[in-house]
C-alpha cells in the first residue's frame, strides 16, 4: 500500500482499499489513463485534459495508442509519429507505435550495437516480437512507463508533469491495462517477468495514475461503463478516478413548455411545425439523457462529471478547447 | 435507393461492419428481424448485444449456440415473422477451443494445446482473434446449412479494417516461417532447451527470459500438428468472404469521422474484391430540407403563437442547432453517396428516443426495409 494507511487495512479486500484510497485531483497525478466503449469522444476528452493541463502550466503530453492518429488529425498539424510533436505551449503529441517501441526497448536493454543489430536481424526475434500475444501492448505501455519517468530513458528526454493516454476502446481496454499483469504472471521469472511488474505497479499506483472512463447518456455506454469500472478493480486492482458523461443535451424546456409545443406541433405547419417538433424532439431526448444520467450515478462508484453536447458541427481541436473549460 | 431487402435478396450472408458506437448491434438485430418477418430463417450471430435488447429477444441465458426467439415479441411490435428468427452471441474462446478440438490429430495433442498457457492467452487476448473466431462461427454455420441468411454483427474494433485482416495475422501466427524452425526436432524448441545454441537464441533469452521462451516453443510445437489444418480452413473462410452470395454492409453515423471511416472500409472491400452491398447511416437528422424554412421571423411568428418570448427565443435557438446539424449530416451524406456513385446509402434517423427495445428495434426496422414512397411517408411524419 503506497501513501496512504488505512486504519484497517487488512480488514479490506484489495478492492476496498483502492477504493477507499484519498482522490488525488486527476490532474494532479502524473499519468492519466482515458477509457471506455469505442466512440463516445474518447480522444476529445484526452485532448481537452491535455489543454486543460497545459493551460494550467503543466507540461503535459498526451498520447495516442493505435495507429489512427486522431490526435494529429484534430491539431490539423502534420502528422504526429513516434516521437513527441509539440502542439501548443505546454502541450506535447505523441502516436505510440508497438514496432517502434520495441525497438526502443531493445535499444534500452543492450547497450552493444552489434548485439542489438544481430538480434534486430535474427528472424527468430522478428517473429517472436510479431507474433506473441500482448508483446505489442506490453511495450506501449513500457514506453508510456518511459514518457511518464522524470528521468528519461531516452537520450535527452524531455521531462513531463502528466502524461495522458487516449487508451484502446474497451473491449480491449481492460486487456490492455492488465497486459502487465497477464506477462507478469505468463513469463514467471526472468526480465520480462520483473519489468511486467514493474509496470502493472505504475498502473496501480493510485497516487501517481489515475483512470477517467468516457461515456455517453444513452443504455450501452452507461451499462458498459459500469462494467467497466467493476472490472478495473477486481482484474487489474485499480478504482476508477472520475467518468464522464459527454455530449449531455441542454435540458431547454419544462414539461408544461414541452406540452405547449406539442400542441403548436398539431396545429401549425411548414416552419413552425418544424421548429415545435425539433422542440419537442429535444426535450425527449434530454429526458432519456437524464434518465440515462441517473442510472450511471447510481451504477458507479467513481465520482460523475458532465460535458455538454455541442452543437456546433465537426469541431475538431475547438471542440476539446471548449470542453477544456469543463473537465477540470 | 434501395431497401434492405432488395440488398440482401439471394444473398447467404450479411456482413455488418463498422467502427464502435454507430449502432452495429441493433442493426444487425433490426435486418435479421426484416427478413425473417420476409419468410427466410434466419440466424443472427452477435458479439455483446445491450443488456436490455438481449433481454427482449429472449437472450438471456444464450451461449455459443443458436436459439429461436419467441415471434410472439413481434406480434406485439406490429411485425408478423413468416419466416425464424434465431440468435447466438458468439462466445471466441468456446470457438476457438472447438477449433482446435477439432483440428487436433487427437485427443493428446489438443489437451496440449488447451492447457498451454500461452494458448490459454491468445484464445482471448491475440488481436485480431475474436474478429477471426467470428469467421469461423459464420464458416461453421453457413457449411451446416441451417440457415438461408446469417447476419454477423463484427466485433467492436476501434478500425473497422481489424476484421479483414484478422484471418490473415492468426494464420500468419500459428503458420509462420520462422515456425517451421521451432518445429523441427533441431528447432528452437531443442536449443532453447540448451541442445546446440545459437548467438542470437542467448541473446534473446537474456532479454526475454527462458521460461519465456520454453513456454513459446512449446506452444508453437503443441499447435504443430494443426497448422495445415488452420491453413486450409483459413483459406476456406476467405473464399466465404468473397463469394457472390455473401454481402458486406457498412455501419456508421453521420458525422465526419465514422463518414470517413466508411468511406474509407468501402475503398478496401473494392480492392479485396469483397462484395459491397450498401452503407446504413444511423442517427440521421433529416430531412434537412424540412427543417430550413422559417426563416427571419421565425422567432417572431413563434412568439405570437406562443405568447412567451423567451421560450419562443429557446425554440428557435434550439431549431437553429437542430438545422445545423441536419446540414452537417447532409453535407456528410452527399460526400459518402459521391465516394459510392450510385450504390446504396440508407439513412435511419435519429430517433427521440435511445434504441435498446424491441419497440426501437421495429422502428428502425420500418426505415431499413421501407420502399422509396413509404420512405417518403415516413420522413413527413417526422420533423
Amino acid at each position: 500500500m503506497r501513501g496512504y494507511s488505512h486504519s484497517h487495512p487488512l480488514f479490506l479486500p484489495a478492492s476496498e482499499i483502492a477504493r477507499n484510497h484519498p482522490v488525488t485531483d486527476l490532474l494532479d497525478k502524473r499519468l492519466v489513463f482515458v477509457t471506455g466503449k469505442g466512440g463516445v469522444g474518447k480522444t476529445t476528452v484526452a485532448m481537452a485534459l491535455g489543454l486543460r493541463a497545459a493551460a494550467e502550466g503543466k507540461r503535459t503530453i498526451v498520447c495516442e495508442v493505435s495507429s489512427q492518429e486522431n490526435a494529429s488529425r484534430m491539431f490539423a498539424h502534420t502528422e504526429v509519429g513516434f516521437h513527441e510533436v509539440e502542439m501548443e505551449e505546454n502541450l506535447w503529441s505523441i502516436s505510440i507505435d508497438p514496432d517502434e517501441s520495441m525497438r526502443e526497448y531493445v535499444l534500452l536493454q543492450l547497450k552493444v550495437r552489434a548485439m542489438r543489430d544481430m538480434l534486430f536481424r535474427s528472424r527468430i526475434f522478428n517473429y517472436l516480437a510479431a507474433a506473441t500475444p500482448g508483446l505489442k501492448e506490453l511495450v506501449t505501455i513500457g514506453k508510456i512507463w518511459e514518457l511518464a519517468q522524470l528521468d528519461r530513458k531516452v537520450k535527452s528526454g524531455r521531462k513531463y508533469d502528466l502524461v495522458i493516454v487516449d487508451a484502446p476502446a474497451t473491449g480491449h481496454g481492460i486487456g490492455f491495462l492488465q497486459t502487465p499483469r497477464t506477462f507478469a504472471a505468463i513469463a514467471r521469472v526472468g526480465p520480462i517477468h520483473s519489468q511486467a511488474q514493474q509496470l502493472d505497479r505504475l498502473i496501480t499506483d493510485q497516487e501517481h495514475t489515475g483512470v477517467a472512463i468516457v461515456a455517453l447518456p444513452e443504455e450501452m455506454p452507461v451499462n458498459e461503463s459500469a462494467t467497466l469500472e467493476r472490472d478495473l478493480l477486481d482484474d487489474v486492482g485499480v478504482a476508477v478516478d472520475r467518468v464522464y458523461m459527454n455530449g449531455l443535451y441542454p435540458e431547454r424546456f419544462s414539461g408544461k413548455e414541452a406540452e405547449q409545443l406539442a400542441e403548436l406541433a398539431a396545429e401549425s405547419d411548414d416552419g413552425l411545425r418544424a421548429a415545435a417538433r425539433a422542440g419537442l424532439s429535444e426535450h425527449n431526448r434530454a429526458r432519456c439523457q437524464r434518465a440515462q444520467l441517473s442510472r450511471l450515478r447510481r451504477r458507479v462508484e467513481a465520482p460523475v462529471k458532465t460535458l455538454p453536447f455541442l452543437f456546433e458541427p465537426d469541431l475538431g481541436i475547438e471542440g476539446a478547447r471548449q470542453l477544456a473549460k469543463r473537465v477540470g | 435507393m434501395p431497401a434492405v431487402g432488395e440488398i440482401l435478396d439471394g444473398k447467404d450472408i450479411c456482413i455488418c461492419a463498422g467502427s464502435g458506437g454507430v449502432g452495429k448491434t441493433t442493426t444487425s438485430a433490426a435486418i435479421a428481424t426484416g427478413m425473417a418477418a420476409r419468410g427466410l430463417k434466419v440466424c443472427v450471430l452477435t458479439i455483446d448485444p445491450a443488456k436490455r435488447l438481449a433481454d427482449s429477444l429472449g437472450l438471456k441465458e444464450l451461449g455459443n449456440e443458436a436459439k429461436q426467439v419467441d415471434p410472439a415479441l413481434f406480434e406485439q411490435q406490429g411485425i408478423e415473422i413468416k419466416g425464424e428468427l434465431w440468435a447466438m452471441m458468439l462466445d471466441a474462446k468456446a470457438t476457438f477451443d472447438d477449433l482446435v478440438a477439432r483440428q487436433a490429430p487427437d485427443e493428446e495433442a489438443r489437451d496440449r494445446v488447451l492447457n498451454n498457457r500461452i494458448y490459454q492467452q491468445i484464445s482471448s487476448a491475440l488481436a485480431g482473434s475474436q474478429e477471426y473466431m467470428a469467421m469461423e462461427k459464420l464458416f461453421e454455420l453457413h457449411s451446416e446449412g441451417r440457415f438461408d441468411l446469417l447476419v454477423l454483427d463484427t466485433p467492436p474494433s476501434r478500425n473497422a479494417l481489424d476484421f479483414l485482416d484478422a484471418p490473415k495475422r492468426l494464420t500468419q501466427f500459428i503458420e509462420g516461417r520462422s515456425l517451421r524452425v521451432f518445429m523441427k526436432p533441431t528447432g528452437l524448441a531443442a536449443k532453447v532447451a540448451g541442445r546446440g545454441a545459437s548467438v542470437a537464441l542467448s541473446v534473446l533469452k537474456r532479454i526475454v527470459g527462458f521460461d519465456l521462451l520454453a513456454d513459446l516453443a512449446e506452444f508453437f510445437n503443441a499447435f504443430s500438428g494443426m497448422v495445415d489444418g488452420f491453413q486450409a480452413r483459413a483459406k476456406r473462410v476467405n473464399g466465404l468472404l468473397g463469394d457472390p452470395r455473401t454481402c458486406f454492409l457498412v455501419v456508421c453515423g453521420p458525422q465526419g469521422e465514422p463518414v470517413d471511416e466508411a468511406v474509407y472500409f468501402h475503398r478496401k472491400l473494392v480492392e479485396a474484391k469483397l462484395p459491397f452491398g450498401g452503407v446504413i447511416v444511423n442517427k440521421v437528422h433529416y430531412p434537412a430540407e424540412q427543417l430550413r424554412g422559417g426563416g427571419g421571423n421565425l422567432e417572431a411568428s413563434l412568439t405570437e403563437k406562443l405568447g412567451d418570448d423567451d421560450l419562443a427565443k429557446r425554440v428557435a435557438d434550439n431549431f437553429a442547432d437542430y438545422q445545423a446539424l441536419a446540414e452537417r449530416d447532409a453535407r456528410n451524406i452527399e460526400r459518402l453517396a459521391n465516394e459510392l456513385r450510385s450504390q446504396g446509402v440508407i439513412r435511419v434517423p435519429y430517433l427521440d428516443e435511445d434504441v435498446h427495445d424491441l419497440a426501437g428495434l421495429a422502428e428502425i426496422n420500418r426505415y431499413l426495409f421501407a420502399t422509396s414512397e413509404e420512405r417518403i411517408e415516413l420522413a413527413a411524419g417526422r420533423a
